[in-house]
């Protein structure tokens, strides 16, 4: 598949950032609207060059996964992604807390890569399991979240699924069993970006709406806008004695107008001129933060 | 094998980072471990993939998990999370699967298990156990438990003949010597085997008791090479030919260039009559009894 030429690398590298293995620890409010912007051009930029897909669940995801990473997990708090196919957004994400050198992120798909299209196994700083196969990361969070309440640790357990992996019988396993293991220091994510690989969630096997045919087990739900990071902080604040679902309202393929909302932003790659529009287009409108009229 | 399985796991017990999850299986058997474990012991219910990916999460994070259902309920409903979550990321997990084999019998062929090592030899990184005398399981149980990766044991039921003492357990056991074939059985079926030629004088089968797989984690010992050298090689095992032990044998010899003078494999034949009954029942079917291996052999 052909690489092109695109970088912002020496440009978009967040300040003071490099590849470390401790990145400094989060703290609210820290994360700044300038560098989620700046996060979305890298991830355009990671995708273009690489010229592959998946982009509309990275946009999307992007947010929501910066937001946690950079306010809320600290060093006894564990991040599982279950839509590994958002493995672009994490990327980023670990690149924008130092754990990923800026020059790697341009080897993402290529041969010889620890970035392949999904998250690997092994050897990938801040990312603790492989997932790809949907219906995987909420039993890998259920356990991770038994394990703190077994090794008496404090700390949270952050799980973002995409809404199309609810359709796996495997997460309902994990859900009833988060909901009577009264896993209360588990916060479960879901990008609800309505599209999956063939259709609308709502097309192809609707639990629409989400949130309210989940609230039938014993956990909480919450509802926020994925893209307005101040309703995400709110929606993300620990639960009290169960699980917590936060349904995130999210735009796949968020701030490229071109595939916004769009199903082929599923799979196809951006053109030359969808990428350049995306980034020669006003940051303020990639943002998001500005929505609501809400500084991060 | 339950009774001895529960009673090295309680003597276990007392590890603070061992945690067990059962498939909503152990009724009668695994009581005295829920009480001796407490918190500990987790019913994961009727979701066996779910059980294997927390297994897989409570493993990295430094815990010993020990997951228990019914074997087919494991390897191959679970197969997924036993391939992605467990063994690429090489966790040591510790998955019990019970009724290996024809093991559950007249239950019907949905609770059998018969191509669960030849599935799970194909991963990278797991190791397979399966005892042969109900004596191996607490030597079983130590080596799962002592394990850096993940680990499959096959439970079934012990059948030492009468009159013979189980030799310690080892991957590898020479269970009889003799100057006719050489016989090598899988798990309990060593017991059949052995007890099939157990009267036989020297000019009988030698007959060996294979406790791990695949082979390139547990290669047949030098003693096992040497007996080979013009002899005929019978593998015996309750598990379908295909990823046999059979078929990973043959490629050892041919790779090694033992001389032999005769393969033959006896193997699960399935459900040829397209009827059901005993474990028994189904061995003799597939040729997997005392009578069969005799006349196969003597």
């Amino acid at each position: 598949m052909a690489r092109h030429g695109h970088t912002l690398r020496a440009e978009s590298r967040p300040p003071g950032t490099v590849a470390t293995a401790s990145p400094p620890a989060p703290q609210p409010g820290l994360l700044a609207p300038g560098l989620l912007t700046l996060a979305r051009w890298r991830l355009l930029a990671m995708h273009r060059t690489a010229d592959v897909g998946h982009l509309g669940g990275n946009l999307s995801a992007l947010d929501a996964m910066m937001l946690v990473h950079h306010e809320l997990l600290g060093e006894a708090d564990r991040f599982v992604l279950s839509k590994g196919h958002a493995a672009g957004a994490l990327y980023v994400t670990l690149w924008s807390r130092g754990l990923i050198a800026d020059a790697e992120l341009d080897s993402f798909h290529g041969e010889g890569t620890r970035l392949p299209g999904h998250p690997p196994a092994r050897g990938l700083p801040g990312s603790r399991f492989g997932t790809g196969s949907l219906g995987h990361g909420l039993s890998l969070a259920a356990g991770l979240a038994l394990a703190a309440r077994l090794q008496r640790r404090t700390g949270r357990v952050f799980c973002l699924t995409s809404d199309g992996e609810w359709q796996e019988g495997s997460t309902f396993e994990a859900l009833i069993f988060c909901a009577h293991q009264r896993l209360a220091n588990l916060t479960i994510l879901i990008d609800h970006n309505r599209l999956q690989g063939f259709g609308t969630t709502g097309e192809v096997a609707s639990l629409d709406p989400i949130g309210r045919t989940l609230a039938g087990f014993a956990v909480e739900i919450r509802e926020a806008d994925g893209h307005d990071l101040a309703a995400m902080r709110r929606a993300l604040a620990p639960g009290t004695d169960r699980p917590v679902v936060v349904v995130l309202h999210t735009v796949k393929g968020r701030g490229v107008p071109a595939i916004e909302g769009r199903l082929d932003s599923h799979y196809l790659p951006l053109t030359e001129a969808q990428y350049l529009a995306a980034i020669l287009g006003t940051p303020e409108a990639m943002s998001g933060e500005t929505a609501t009229g809400e500084s991060a | 094998m339950r009774r001895e399985l529960c009673e090295a796991l309680v003597a276990r017990a007392a590890r603070p980072e061992l945690v067990f999850l059962t498939g909503d299986l152990g009724f009668g058997a695994l009581e005295p471990l829920r009480e001796a474990l407490g918190e500990r012991f987790f019913n994961a219910g009727i979701a066996e993939q779910n059980m294997i990916g927390v297994a897989a999460a409570l493993a990295s994070e430094g815990l010993e998990p020990w997951t228990y259902t019914i074997a087919p309920f494991c390897y191959a409903r679970a197969f997924e999370q036993i391939r992605n979550d467990v063994c690429l990321h090489r966790l040591p997990v510790r998955m019990l699967g019970n009724g290996g084999g024809y093991g559950y019998g007249v239950m019907g062929p949905t609770h059998h298990a018969l191509e669960d090592y030849g599935v799970l030899s194909t991963l990278p990184s797991l190791r397979i156990l399966v005892p042969a005398f109900d004596s191996d399981v607490a030597d079983v149980v130590a080596a799962a438990g002592a394990s850096p990766g993940p680990v499959y044991v096959r439970l079934g039921r012990g059948e030492l003949p009468t009159g013979c003492r189980a030799p310690a357990y080892a991957p590898w056991r020479r269970l009889r010597a003799g100057r006719g074939p050489v016989v090598v059985a899988v798990g309990p079926m060593a017991g059949v085997a052995w007890g099939a030629f157990a009267q036989d004088g020297d000019a009988g089968p030698e007959v060996w008791a294979v406790s791990e797989l695949p082979l390139a984690l547990s290669p047949p010992p030098q003693a096992f090479s040497d007996a080979l050298a013009g002899r005929t090689l019978c593998v015996v095992e309750e598990h379908v030919a295909q990823g046999g032990l059979g078929q990973a044998l043959a490629a050892w010899c041919l790779t090694n260039a033992a001389a032999l003078t005769g393969f033959r494999t006896v193997t699960a034949a399935g459900y040829p009559s397209g009827t059901y009954g005993s474990q028994g029942f189904h061995r003799r079917e597939s040729g997997l009894d005392a009578e069969a291996l005799r006349g196969l052999l003597a």
